[in-house]
């Protein structure tokens, strides 16, 4: 169903040049006709017989599976592990994990710092600093700042940096794994 | 307490019980059957509606009633849980939604059945999920209980059981009828109430003080008798070193735990998208943070103006503190205000714990049928439909729910739920990560990952003063305690991950790398996510 020309985006694009260049690759299938209109603010709110459908029912019964069912998963299975190699994914996964990481380290110091202090060093807590509010009223306080400061960035951040890429990445492996008879269901 | 504050808190309250129930017959009039509509509400809420519902269900009347009674009794560390239950948010947030969202179809177990051997992980993830939500759900039959208690003024024992037995009787009606549907909806309803109520309570305070907050710490720390320690950490958790552990402990297992409960898991199924997901967890950040903050508030205003001493007399952990609150603020016991503001607050209790319980239900029963009954059932067997088994299962852990909750009434309803939130970080998280994020993870290792952390969990507060050998346990008479710590967490959490790297080390199958693949490029695009 699908040439090999058509993997291009997945094997070949990297990140940044990928929302560009990406087009739909055949004009005849279901998503790549629907895939120019669906704006990214709202997206595919129908696209769900798909792929992963296939592991649903069959899951529990899965030693009953006849042959052809068997090779069709290995095809999809070999969709996955591509796309996994692809230059486009790799870079989404490296977006993700150098905020995600990074911002991870930070709040869990911070939080396990805040109640270590909080049992280790109740002096430095209760030190006052003006008025009846002393550093442990600030620490805590400073607890809700920093996770509604991180909980905006981390949402700036995905949208800004994974969102496109991902949604891509989203729509070519759907059509890898279709032509490799994983939803044909 | 008069008949003017229960005729009429049980006015608004029969209100709130009859518009839920108008909801579930409205949603569940012609949608009979799939699995997607009972689990995951045909997965069409807005991020805001499914945001709403998220701070609903995590709001439980441990927020409501148990952490307020904590501050306004032991000052700075009931600030601790607040703090705890809110940076937990990042740690749902960075890790969980998203990928969860796409990899998952209705529990947690799906989301490591698609990785491992399906059977094993499903029932081992099934049972904790299971375990999870009745500890759960004992806290917020506490909580209902206590509040009953108040409002009848005493006088019932036999009303305080038959409160907890008509609480799980309607959880069960709301969750077997209505499904997520109604289940959101109902969530929505209950939270805004609830903010809108604290809202209001946490503007009488202030103007109370006219304002000035600085006023509203000087007078609680007065009125407190413990001076400037109140506002300072070490009141309930200083002292000892095991006092001390015990607040890591739980710090680190209120933070950890909202990742793997089934309940606020489940909630990320009934929206579209992953993008859906992040949206309704920021929504549910800004209103659970702007919550918590007023509950500050309350906290030591109930301390200002009630005082320690009514506190303790109406109840001895606490758990009555807004309730007296909002009839202080009022204008006291036999005015037009206080009944008023007490009933409004009372209702509003009450509409929370039947929420946050419906909530639970759902959530445990979705475990019982789609992971432990597909997984336990004879193959040859006759084949239930499994939206009937989850109604049934819906009755089950409400009877369990019930016979617990009668039986652990005494103690704290945000010690309880911290309890919960210790077994959900040990049992739930370790399993959920290494799925995601651990090529090498295998079946045993997940297996391993799940009971190794559940069972160290669940023995440890056997074993611990909660259950027997001090003053205010479960069993004061009996002396089984071995573990110092009240919560287990700073123990069991490592345990689960221990188990789930050591299952896996000595595991004899390689691990999948194909289905590796597929979960991590799922995970990360939404790739084939229903």
């Amino acid at each position: 169903m699908q040439s090999r020309n058509d993997r291009s985006p997945v094997g070949g694009g990297t990140a940044e040049d990928l929302p560009e260049n990406h087009t739909p690759h055949d004009p005849g299938s279901l998503d790549g006709g629907r895939e120019p209109t669906a704006g990214y603010d709202d997206p595919w709110y129908d696209a769900l017989a798909t792929g992963w459908g296939e592991a649903d029912g069959a899951g529990l019964t899965a030693r009953a599976v006849p042959a052809p069912r068997r090779e069709r998963e290995r095809g999809v299975a070999e969709v996955y592990l591509e796309v996994r190699s692809s230059a486009a994914f790799q870079e989404v996964r490296r977006r993700y994990r150098r905020f995600v990481i990074p911002g991870a380290v930070v709040f869990l110091t911070w939080y396990v710092g805040y109640v270590v202090a909080a049992t280790s060093a109740p002096g430095l807590m209760a030190r006052p600093v003006a008025g009846a509010v002393n550093v442990a009223m600030l620490a805590g306080l400073g607890q809700f700042l920093s996770t509604f400061l991180l909980t905006w960035a981390y949402a700036r951040h995905a949208r800004l940096r994974r969102d496109r890429a991902a949604l891509d990445l989203r729509w070519s492996t759907q059509e890898l794994t279709r032509g490799s008879g994983g939803g044909q269901r | 307490m008069t008949g003017h504050h229960q005729a009429l808190a049980l006015a608004l309250f029969s209100g709130f019980v009859a518009v839920t129930l108008a909801i579930t017959t409205w949603v569940s009039r012609n949608r009979h059957g799939s699995a997607e509509e009972f689990y995951a509400g045909g997965r069409l809420f807005s991020p805001m509606e499914n945001g709403f519902a998220l701070s609903g269900d995590y709001l439980s009347a441990a927020s409501f009633l148990g952490v307020t009674g904590l501050i306004a009794l032991f000052g700075y560390d009931g600030l601790l849980y607040v703090v705890g239950f809110l940076v937990a948010w990042l740690v749902v947030l960075f890790f969980v939604a998203e990928l969860v969202r796409n990899c998952g179809r209705f529990t947690l177990a799906d989301v490591v059945a698609a990785r491992m051997r399906e059977r094993p992980v499903r029932i081992a993830a099934g049972t904790s999920s299971v375990t999870v939500s009745v500890l759960y759900l004992v806290a917020q039959m506490v909580g209902a209980g206590s509040l009953v208690a108040l409002l009848l003024g005493g006088t019932g024992e036999a009303a305080r059981s038959w409160t907890v037995i008509g609480v799980g009787a309607l959880m069960v009606v709301y969750v077997s009828f209505g499904g997520m549907r109604a289940t959101t909806w109902i969530q929505i309803v209950k939270s805004v109430l609830m903010l809108g109520g604290t809202a209001v309570l946490t503007v009488l305070v202030l103007v109370r003080f006219h304002g000035n907050v600085d006023d509203l710490l000087r007078t609680a720390m007065d009125r407190s008798g413990h001076g400037a320690a109140f506002l300072a950490p070490g009141l309930k958790y200083g002292g000892g070193w095991t006092a001390r552990a015990d607040l890591v402990s739980l710090g680190l297992a209120l933070v950890l735990g909202t990742a793997g409960l089934p309940h606020i898991l489940s909630r990320f199924f009934t929206v579209p998208t992953a993008r859906a997901a992040r949206r309704s967890v920021v929504w549910s950040v800004g209103l659970i943070g702007g919550f918590y903050l007023m509950t500050i508030v309350l906290g030591f205003g109930a301390a200002a103006l009630v005082g320690p001493e009514a506190l303790r007399k109406s109840d001895a952990s606490g758990n009555t503190a807004v309730p007296l609150l909002a009839l202080d603020l009022g204008g006291g016991p036999d005015t037009t205000g206080g009944t008023v503001l007490f009933a409004v607050v009372a209702a509003v209790a009450f509409a929370t714990i039947l929420a946050v319980v419906a909530g639970i239900t759902l959530a445990s029963s979705a475990s019982v049928a789609h992971d432990l009954y597909a997984a336990l059932r004879r193959p040859g067997g006759r084949q239930r439909g499994e939206v009937g088994v989850a109604r049934v299962a819906a009755v089950g852990v409400g009877v369990v729910a019930i016979a617990l909750g009668l039986l652990a009434r005494d103690l704290n309803v945000a010690f309880l739920v911290g309890l919960a939130f210790a077994v959900s970080a040990s049992a739930n998280l370790p399993v959920l990560m290494y799925t995601l994020f651990w090529r090498g993870f295998t079946t045993r290792g997940a297996v391993w990952a799940v009971y190794g952390g559940l069972v160290p969990a669940l023995l440890l507060v056997l074993l611990s003063p909660v259950v027997s050998g001090s003053p205010d346990s479960l069993f004061p008479g009996v002396d089984l305690q071995y573990f110092p710590l009240r919560n287990p967490g700073i123990v069991s959490i490592p345990l689960g991950f221990l188990a789930g790297w050591l299952g896996t080390v000595v595991s004899a199958e390689p691990p999948d790398e194909a289905k590796h693949a597929e979960t991590e490029v799922r995970s990360l695009t939404g790739a084939g996510a229903v």
